[in-house]
């Protein structure tokens, strides 16, 4: 909310400058979010009365314009089409720093001829003055401006834009600032002038006011103005709700605007001629009830939305925007101004069903006291009876069902010490919460105060929000700092905290760069990874989808994942090794969706870094499966990898991960379809791992084995098998032979060298025994029955 | 006999001196300490002469023979060092030429933020815990005194899912603070509890340089009998001063969220102007970093935690925020477009 300090200042006295006035505010839970000084650069710049206006010898849009400037005259060459004699100007000297009006920048103000006639400094627009974007004439000062006064004393203020959290609608206007600021700096707040010369005739003989629904307003009060005349406000109402951020109108409006402002209470004027019945009804909207709104729309209203109505129709959307039908208009003369107090739920649920925010709503919303109501309509009745004429019915209507009286609330000392850590008498506390305008009884059993909240706070409902006040107002900085004595907690680390960052760290270590990408996806990426027609749309969609790339929950990461290969690859040529280690999302039956922690990772290019040392070769599937491998082995024992069928990988070239009979991953070459959608075009490896099914294989307890003593015999065999023997059928039968401690392969070949439809592979076989130094004989024998069993069972022979 | 000697020495050790090859040397070996040298036969002969004179010949001769095996001996090394020296100067590298790389990964810096972060309250006592994306209105909103009309709401738009809502925890949406994790802590674990929530968050928001419809948050929980608002400015303060530096000015202020009550935002003096005022602080000074307070009575009392026995507090930072701030990157995108030029900075 945007505070004139000007305006402040006929609220409360402030004696702190402009900046430590705002650090107050802000430390005590009002937040500067900036301050504007206007006038800070109008060093010169004076107020001076046009005395005379003569032709410009040379052009005829200019004038030759004297300035009455108390000190003296002086004559500037203006082209303004507003100017006339006796009107109050801004006259800048020549060396004044002012804004261009073309331009908008800040420019010196040098001496110049303007068509042969020199100019000895110049009559400012608003634009000119940084006030405004106004430049199309210049700015014309009230008549009662004081000729030869500093520009800045006159018009000169400090705006300050403060963030009014959501509990604190009363500083959501210029009085509750200054009680804050009375509060907070040992002043007292000046009460507003809200008295009025009444006519004779009672309100009550005017109008009445009946509230139907009253869980939807608490209260209703109305005032009555005749013979009013609607017209323009005057300058310094509408410089003040400019500066304030709204846009003057008309003088009733206008005068609404700024009780709102300045009150914190909203307000709205009906022409009181197009009252039908004399009648006011506050009343639920029937189901599809129609109203034309101020700004010409037609609104159609629902049940739980409340209306400002009379004998025969809806004439506001009460708290929102009034109807067309009784709007003040120019011809308007006789004013009935409401002020009350709606429901806030109600309130915020009509403002966003008709998407009609509004600074009334805002505050409405927010729950404002109803007890504010009759001050801001009596100073709203006020101003009008000033500043537009007329005469104000005798009282005020007033139908308060919701009235509830203020309990004290009890904030016993120990409280204060067991929150805050802080010890405060009684006598400090009633010191801190007095100036806040609580009323304040010291209980002495058990020690503490009785406060009762002021009628304008509406945030105050039990011992810790006391707390709170007292804690800003003696100062949050007052307030010791220790750290945590209390007892620590059992210490059980969450497990897949601990392997996510395992993974985490072992993928790095491998050159995998981490990736994190949006939760959400779209329908046309996830296509990509499957046949054309057969992906069937993911289940956890968006009610409200920011965009179609954002529609879905991600049901996989390798859509995402690929889309950033994709883009990287525009700009890298060499290897690229990226994961991402996060949540899919699948549906569950009346639940939330199991969130399950995936680890999916990409392999494409070269497979060393780019460098001038020799070899530059590609990445292939071994690469792929030699960091799942290198990953698993330092968290399961065993995992198996058997023939894979995941649809977005090359039907041949890729493996199930299989960990105690479970299938937890995958790893392969992507599909070239696949690769294709995604416009990637190089050969690109795929591994994924659930790590939530992981995690259960990854807590076993690990037991050492000891080192062996007797020394290793080592045998190398080669095999010739036909071309569909796996490796891992011949390196099982071998693994089952007693003595045997390993078995690796070494070479794998097919092609002139073997006969067509074999293969052969090396085997390096070691072994050994844990008791004693093995002989050649004992080898041999085992080696034998090796050959024996791949032979029988795998057509093995060895190769000559 | 002796002065014989003595010259034979002086002379072998001069030739020795003199030699440059190993061929050469090998030549003086035989020459002076072989079998057929005079030094041997003069040492065969010792038997032929009078006992005195054999006991004082005797002993210079094998000096002599130590010394100039002793000389033998330290050329061969010399030799072998000059020879693997010239082998040497034959091998040269060029040592700014580029080694051959290692492949490089790294975390994501929101990740290592998220580490960094935690290991700090870690080493406080407080453990990791995780909750949710997917969320119901009652975690997320309700448990924390915010309900549907709160103005609070207007702050965090939210994304809501297209799943049938629960009739007691209301419609499912992604959480809009981890905060929601909080509400599940109270509700599951009993005092004493000291966690630190990290993870995603979402906001129903057009995207540009400061907002992601995606980023994330850590809150923090610590409720037990006895803890306060100073513990709550200490533990916070700490965490500044490990991540910001010992130097950095910290700042608490009265705020407002309505799960807790007092309400305080902490921050930190402006990282680009060191509280001077800039453009990145708003000319304030100061750079909000967290927002934090006195666990509300009313969230405690849902999660049965009798707020007469027990008191806490709670809180909860933006994660993107701490490596924009230190890097000074000025584009919250960036950490989702996962470029590798940007990545591979950190």
């Amino acid at each position: 909310m945007k505070i004139s300090l000007k305006w402040l200042r006929e609220y409360v006295d402030i004696t702190l400058s402009p900046h430590e006035l705002a650090n107050r505010l802000t430390m005590a839970g009002t937040e500067t979010e900036g301050i504007q000084f206007i006038g800070e650069n109008w060093a010169g710049i004076v107020i001076g009365e046009i005395t005379a206006i003569n032709p410009h010898p040379n052009a005829d849009r200019l004038k030759l314009v004297t300035i009455d400037l108390g000190s003296g005259q002086t004559t500037v060459v203006c082209g303004a089409p507003n100017i006339r004699i006796g009107s109050k100007v801004a006259f800048a000297p020549v060396g004044t720093q002012l804004i261009d009006g073309h331009s908008g920048k800040s420019l010196r103000l040098k001496s110049a001829k303007i068509r042969g006639v020199t100019s000895n400094g110049m009559a400012c627009s608003e634009k000119e003055l940084g006030i405004s974007d106004n430049h199309e004439g210049i700015i014309i000062l009230p008549d009662e401006a004081p000729i030869s006064t500093p520009l800045a004393d006159y018009l000169g203020d400090v705006i300050y834009d403060l963030a009014i959290t959501a509990n604190r609608p009363d500083c959501l206007s210029i009085i509750g600032i200054a009680r804050e600021v009375a509060a907070l700096t040992g002043q007292k707040l000046h009460p507003p002038d809200i008295n009025y010369e009444e006519a004779t005739s009672p309100i009550e003989q005017q109008i009445s006011v009946e509230i139907t629904a009253p869980e939807l307003c608490s209260r209703y009060c109305a005032s009555l103005i005749t013979g009013i005349r609607v017209a323009e406000s005057p300058w310094w109402l509408q410089q003040r709700l400019l500066k304030c951020g709204m846009r003057p109108i008309n003088n009733i409006v206008d005068i609404t605007n700024y009780v709102m402002l300045e009150h914190g209470q909203p307000l709205h004027a009906f022409d009181y001629d197009q009252i039908q019945g004399r009648g006011i009804i506050v009343r639920r909207a029937v189901a599809d009830e129609r109203i034309t709104t101020l700004d010409g729309l037609e609104r159609t209203l629902s049940s739980n939305m409340l209306v400002i109505a009379d004998k025969e129709r809806a004439a506001a959307i009460a708290g929102i925007m009034g109807g067309i039908d009784s709007e003040v208009t120019d011809g308007t003369t006789s004013i009935l101004l409401e002020a009350a107090n709606f429901n806030p739920a109600s309130i915020h649920h009509t403002g966003s069903a008709l998407h009609l925010p509004s600074e009334a709503c805002i505050r409405f919303e927010r729950g404002i006291r109803p007890e504010l109501v009759p001050g801001a309509l009596r100073k709203a009745t006020k101003l009008i009876i000033e500043l537009a004429g007329g005469k104000a019915a005798k009282g005020l209507v007033d139908v308060y069902p919701g009235r509830q009286e203020q309990e004290p609330i009890l904030l016993p000392t120990d409280k204060i010490r067991s929150l805050l850590g802080v010890n405060l008498s009684t006598d400090q506390i009633v010191a801190a919460l007095t100036p806040l305008g609580f009323t304040c009884k010291i209980e002495t059993q058990p020690s503490g105060v009785w406060a009762t909240t002021p009628y304008w706070r509406s945030d105050i409902n039990q011992a810790v929000d006391l707390i709170e006040e007292v804690a800003r107002i003696i100062g949050y900085d007052k307030i010791p700092t220790t750290l945590l004595g209390t007892t620590l907690p059992s210490q059980s680390p969450e497990p897949m905290v601990n392997l996510k960052q395992r993974i985490r760290c072992s993928l790095t270590g491998y050159g995998f760069q981490e990736t994190v990408t949006y939760s959400l996806t779209g329908l046309e990426m996830l296509k990509k990874l499957l046949p054309e027609n057969s992906l069937e749309p993911p289940s956890i969609r968006m009610a409200n989808p920011m965009t179609a790339e954002q529609e879905y929950l991600r049901p996989n990461l390798r859509a995402n994942l690929l889309t950033t290969l994709c883009s990287n690859r525009k700009h890298e040529d060499g290897g690229i090794r990226i994961f991402e280690l996060g949540k899919v999302y699948l549906p569950r039956q009346k639940d939330l969706p199991d969130e399950p922690e995936v680890l999916c990772a990409l392999l494409s290019g070269s497979r060393q870094g780019k460098s001038w040392h020799d070899g530059n070769s590609l990445v292939d599937f071994y690469d792929a499966k030699g960091t799942v491998e290198g990953l698993l082995h330092r968290l399961v024992t065993n995992p198996d990898f058997e023939k894979g069928s995941d649809a977005s990988l090359h039907p041949n070239k890729q493996a199930a991960i299989v960990i105690s009979g479970n299938k937890l991953g995958v790893v392969g070459e992507l599909h070239p379809r696949v690769r294709e959608a995604f416009d990637i075009s190089e050969a690109t490896y795929l591994f994924e791992v659930n790590v939530t099914a992981l995690l259960p294989f990854t807590t076993g307890h690990k037991m050492f084995r000891p080192i062996p003593r007797f020394p290793a015999v080592v045998r190398d065999i080669a095999l010739i098998v036909d071309s569909g023997v796996t490796h891992y059928s011949i390196q099982s039968n071998i693994e089952g032979f007693p003595l045997v401690a390993g078995v690796t392969v070494f070479d794998v070949y097919s092609g002139s060298q073997v006969p067509r439809g074999k293969k052969s592979l090396a085997y390096r076989i070691t072994f050994q025994s844990p008791d004693h130094t093995l002989t050649d004989d004992e080898v041999n024998q085992v080696q034998q029955q090796i050959m024996d069993k791949l032979s029988r069972e795998l057509g093995a022979t060895l190769r000559s | 006999m002796i002065s014989r000697l003595e010259q034979l020495k002086l002379d072998a050790l001069r030739e020795l001196d003199l030699i440059t090859g190993a061929k050469e040397l090998e030549l003086w070996r035989v020459n002076c300490l072989g079998k057929k040298s005079e030094l041997t036969n003069i040492l065969r002969s010792l038997s032929s002469l009078a006992v005195e004179e054999r006991k004082s010949v005797g002993a210079a001769a094998n000096r002599v023979r130590a010394e100039l095996e002793n000389g033998l001996t330290q050329k061969k090394c010399a030799l072998r060092e000059i020879q693997l020296a010239a082998a040497a100067r034959e091998e040269d590298v060029d040592v700014t030429l580029p080694g051959r790389p290692l492949l490089t990964g790294r975390l994501h810096p929101i990740t290592e933020t998220i580490y960094e972060v935690c290991e700090i309250f870690n080493s406080m006592g407080f453990q990791v815990t995780e909750g949710p994306d997917v969320e119901w209105n009652y975690y997320n909103f309700e448990a924390l005194n915010i309900p549907d009309d709160h103005p609070a709401r207007d702050v965090m738009s939210t994304s809501w899912v297209d799943i049938e809502a629960d009739k007691d925890r209301g419609p499912m949406l992604l959480r809009t603070h981890t905060t929601s994790v909080t509400a599940r802590v109270v509700e599951s674990r009993e005092p004493p509890i000291r966690v630190v929530e990290p993870g995603k968050v979402y906001r129903y928001e057009a995207t540009d340089a400061t907002h992601t419809p995606m980023f994330h948050q850590i809150d923090g929980l610590a409720i037990d009998k006895g803890i306060t608002m100073a513990d709550l400015k200490g533990t916070l303060y700490e965490f500044a001063r490990r991540f910001f530096g010992e130097d950095r000015g910290v700042r608490f202020r009265c705020d407002y969220f309505p799960f807790v009550e007092p309400g305080v935002e902490m921050a930190i003096e402006c990282l680009v102007c060191n509280g001077k005022g800039c453009r990145l602080c708003g000319n304030t000074g100061w750079i909000e970093i967290l927002g934090a307070g006195m666990a509300h009575p009313q969230v405690l009392k849902r999660g049965d935690i009798d707020p007469e026995t027990y008191s806490g507090f709670a809180f909860g930072m933006g994660i993107d925020r701490l490596p924009m701030l230190r890097y000074g990157i000025d584009d919250i995108r960036l950490f989702y477009s996962n470029d590798l030029r940007f990545l591979s900075q950190f």
